[in-house]
């Protein structure tokens, strides 16, 4: 009696062992099987919407390549004279403007102003884009609780998420170019802009909004006469951390066949050229550099003279 | 009073999730604390009932949690009530769609804040035309029609400064200017004052006096500090814990408390400065004596019939005819505090 007790206790133990030292995991065949059926699903997916989807872009892709073929073809001393001139009206600041005349005309001396320009068209196009979506993404999010706690997930995702993983459907979708390019820096770039446009229309002060209403303001001359100019130094940061951010990854984006500086950069890694990849990666410095002084700099001026130039 | 301008008629402001199930409860008399410790609601208005008369200054006055930051915000709606009527000129504020409310906030009724609340981004000229601007003026415009305004106020001159460049009693003259300039006849002024120190506050109080006496606009004027109150109400309505305890005029607020609560806050005023002949008087065709105006104040009198060696005086009208008798006994009885309320029972 006792010994069968015994005998019971001994082989329930070695089954429970067992239980909690392997994971209780489904099997291998049943994981395979799923695996298989997601890559089908989305491989169909993209052969019936590939080209439709492709073509969407396609407006993009034009601009992208527009812009890029501009800047090339431009005479050298006009670009030199339209970034100093930039850098000055950004900026007001002569140091800066000179010092970034100087740094292109650095980085064109030792040979990369062709993919210098690339790089330049590709993150304006970026950049752009992610104003032109988050912005307004931005202002949604901060008039509804509910709509900041579906995008904010989403946010959190975009930043996180292995930059090759979101790659990989993208690269089955449109195949390697630049669109693919551009589509990876916008969702890694655009974020902040999101985040910051969110956070400055939340951070408006509650009194001028008050009273905006009191004097009867509707939904539009609220947005555009109190909340934007109020948040814009808020959104200008968002826009100063999103140029960074497009800027670090060029040389992802010259992965997946983008033109500029990112792809010397990858040779130079592939093949051990020291110098080739110091060389492009400080002009890549150099442009983040100058594209943040500036844009800090115009972002504080504002904020100095609470938009004196802002008549609307 | 004849003509009432706004009638605030049982307005019941609730604070918490469920004020409409609450509503109930408070009409069966409720106490607050109950609501607050069993329901966790908040009664924040409860049963405000308040004439306010055409063209004159209504004072409502209160302690901070009295409500009476709610209140005005009620008269344009900047916050919905739990049920009740605000009538203006005949319409229910509160029955108004969206787009007559929109209207009726740019034409009707203009406000003044407490901490200014100007566009930080807009110069002061911009500021004071904001109104305007809203109401569909163009900006070139409205900045003409509001100058006149700025200089009403004393700021000639700082059209192109940014509020924050301005001092505090300034940055609340470009606020009044802006509550002015789109000629509204209602004037919500929220602790306008409250935020200045003691001499600026006395200027803006006396920029406000000028103004009333061409402007004549219907004026709610939202304090904490009773001498403002005496100083600037035609009427004054005190409010405590979210319900008018007293309503009146400032003579009848100084010498008929209506409780110990306002007993309490009249007991540092100094009564010479506020108490007017008028309230003092007994009416009579004929007196001897000393002639005061019916508007002249007890301090005067006292020292007037104090250096004339006689024990009464004469109370004449703006003609110059007698209508009262005033005597040193009943002035130096103005003078004291009264004890506890002989009236008490005038109001709830």
């Amino acid at each position: 009696m006792t010994l069968n007790w015994v005998m019971l206790c001994i082989y329930w133990g070695v089954i429970m062992l067992e239980f909690f030292t392997e994971f209780p995991d489904m099997s291998r065949r049943d994981l395979r099987d799923f695996k298989l059926a997601v890559d089908a699903a989305f491989r169909d997916f993209s052969r019936a919407n590939g080209e439709a989807i492709e073509g969407f872009f396609d407006p993009l892709l034009w601009f992208l390549i527009w812009l890029e073929k501009l800047l090339v073809a431009t005479p050298w001393p006009i670009i030199l004279i339209v970034v100093a001139g930039l850098a000055y009206l950004g900026s007001r600041s002569w140091k800066l403007a000179v010092g970034s005349m100087l740094s292109f005309a650095l980085i064109g001396y030792f040979g990369m102003w062709e993919d210098t320009m690339s790089t330049i068209a590709l993150i304006s196009v970026a950049t752009l884009l992610c104003v032109a979506i988050g912005m307004p993404l931005g202002i949604w999010m901060a008039k509804s609780d509910r709509v900041q706690s579906v995008i904010t997930p989403i946010l959190d995702v975009m930043q996180t998420i292995p930059i090759f993983v979101y790659l990989l459907p993208v690269l089955m979708l449109l195949g390697i170019g630049k669109v693919p390019g551009l589509i990876a820096v916008c969702v890694y770039a655009m974020p902040p802009m999101v985040r910051l446009t969110n956070l400055g229309i939340r951070l408006v002060d509650k009194d001028v909004l008050e009273a905006a209403n009191a004097f009867g303001a509707n939904d539009k001359q609220k947005l555009f006469g109190v909340q934007i100019p109020l948040a814009l130094p808020n959104i200008f940061a968002g826009i100063n951390q999103t140029i960074m951010m497009a800027l670090a990854m060029v040389v992802i984006a010259s992965m997946i066949g983008v033109r500029g500086l990112g792809i010397p950069v990858l040779q130079a890694i592939q093949n051990q050229y020291l110098a080739l990849g110091f060389m492009n990666g400080l002009a890549i410095v150099g442009l983040a550099i100058i594209f943040d002084r500036v844009s800090q700099k115009y972002g504080k001026r504002l904020q100095e003279h609470r938009g004196g130039h802002d008549h609307g | 009073m004849a003509d009432a301008k706004i009638k605030i008629k049982n307005l019941y402001k609730i604070f918490g999730n469920k004020p409409d199930q609450i509503m109930p409860l408070v009409r069966q008399g409720v106490s607050k604390q109950e609501l607050l410790d069993e329901h966790k609601h908040v009664l924040g208005l409860s049963d405000i009932n308040i004439d306010i008369p055409a063209k004159r200054i209504h004072v409502i006055m209160g302690l901070s949690g009295s409500g009476k930051s709610t209140l005005i915000r009620h008269i344009n709606r900047l916050i919905e009530p739990t049920d009740g009527h605000v009538i203006i000129d005949g319409d229910d504020v509160m029955q108004m769609s969206s787009d007559e409310l929109m209207h009726f906030r740019r034409f009707k009724a203009s406000m003044v804040f407490q901490k200014f609340a100007l566009l930080p981004h807009r110069t002061v000229a911009q500021n004071a035309a904001y109104g305007l601007t809203i109401q569909g003026v163009d900006e070139g415009e409205a900045v003409e029609r509001s100058q006149r305004w700025l200089e009403r106020v004393g700021l000639g001159g700082f059209e192109k400064h940014f509020p924050a460049q301005l001092s505090g009693g300034m940055q609340q003259r470009v606020g009044l200017a802006r509550a002015l300039a789109t000629d509204a006849e209602i004037l919500l002024m929220d602790e306008a004052f409250s935020a200045l120190d003691p001499l600026i506050r006395n200027d803006m109080q006396g920029i406000l006096l000028d103004l009333q006496k061409e402007l004549h606009k219907t004026i709610v004027f939202i304090t904490h500090d009773l001498d403002e109150a005496l100083r600037i109400g035609d009427q004054i309505s005190i409010l405590r814990d979210g319900a008018v305890i007293q309503d009146g005029d400032p003579q009848d607020i100084i010498m008929r408390p209506a409780d110990d609560y306002i007993s309490d806050f009249i007991k540092d005023i100094n009564r010479g400065r506020v108490i007017k002949v008028s309230t003092l008087m007994t009416k009579a065709a004929r007196a001897s004596g000393p002639k005061f105006e019916t508007t002249a104040l007890l301090e005067d009198v006292l020292t007037t019939l104090n250096q004339s060696k006689t024990d009464s005086g004469a109370v004449v009208d703006g003609k110059g005819k007698v209508v009262g008798k005033i005597t040193m006994k009943d002035a130096i009885q103005a003078m004291a505090r009264p004890k506890r309320l002989e009236t008490g029972t005038r109001y709830k």
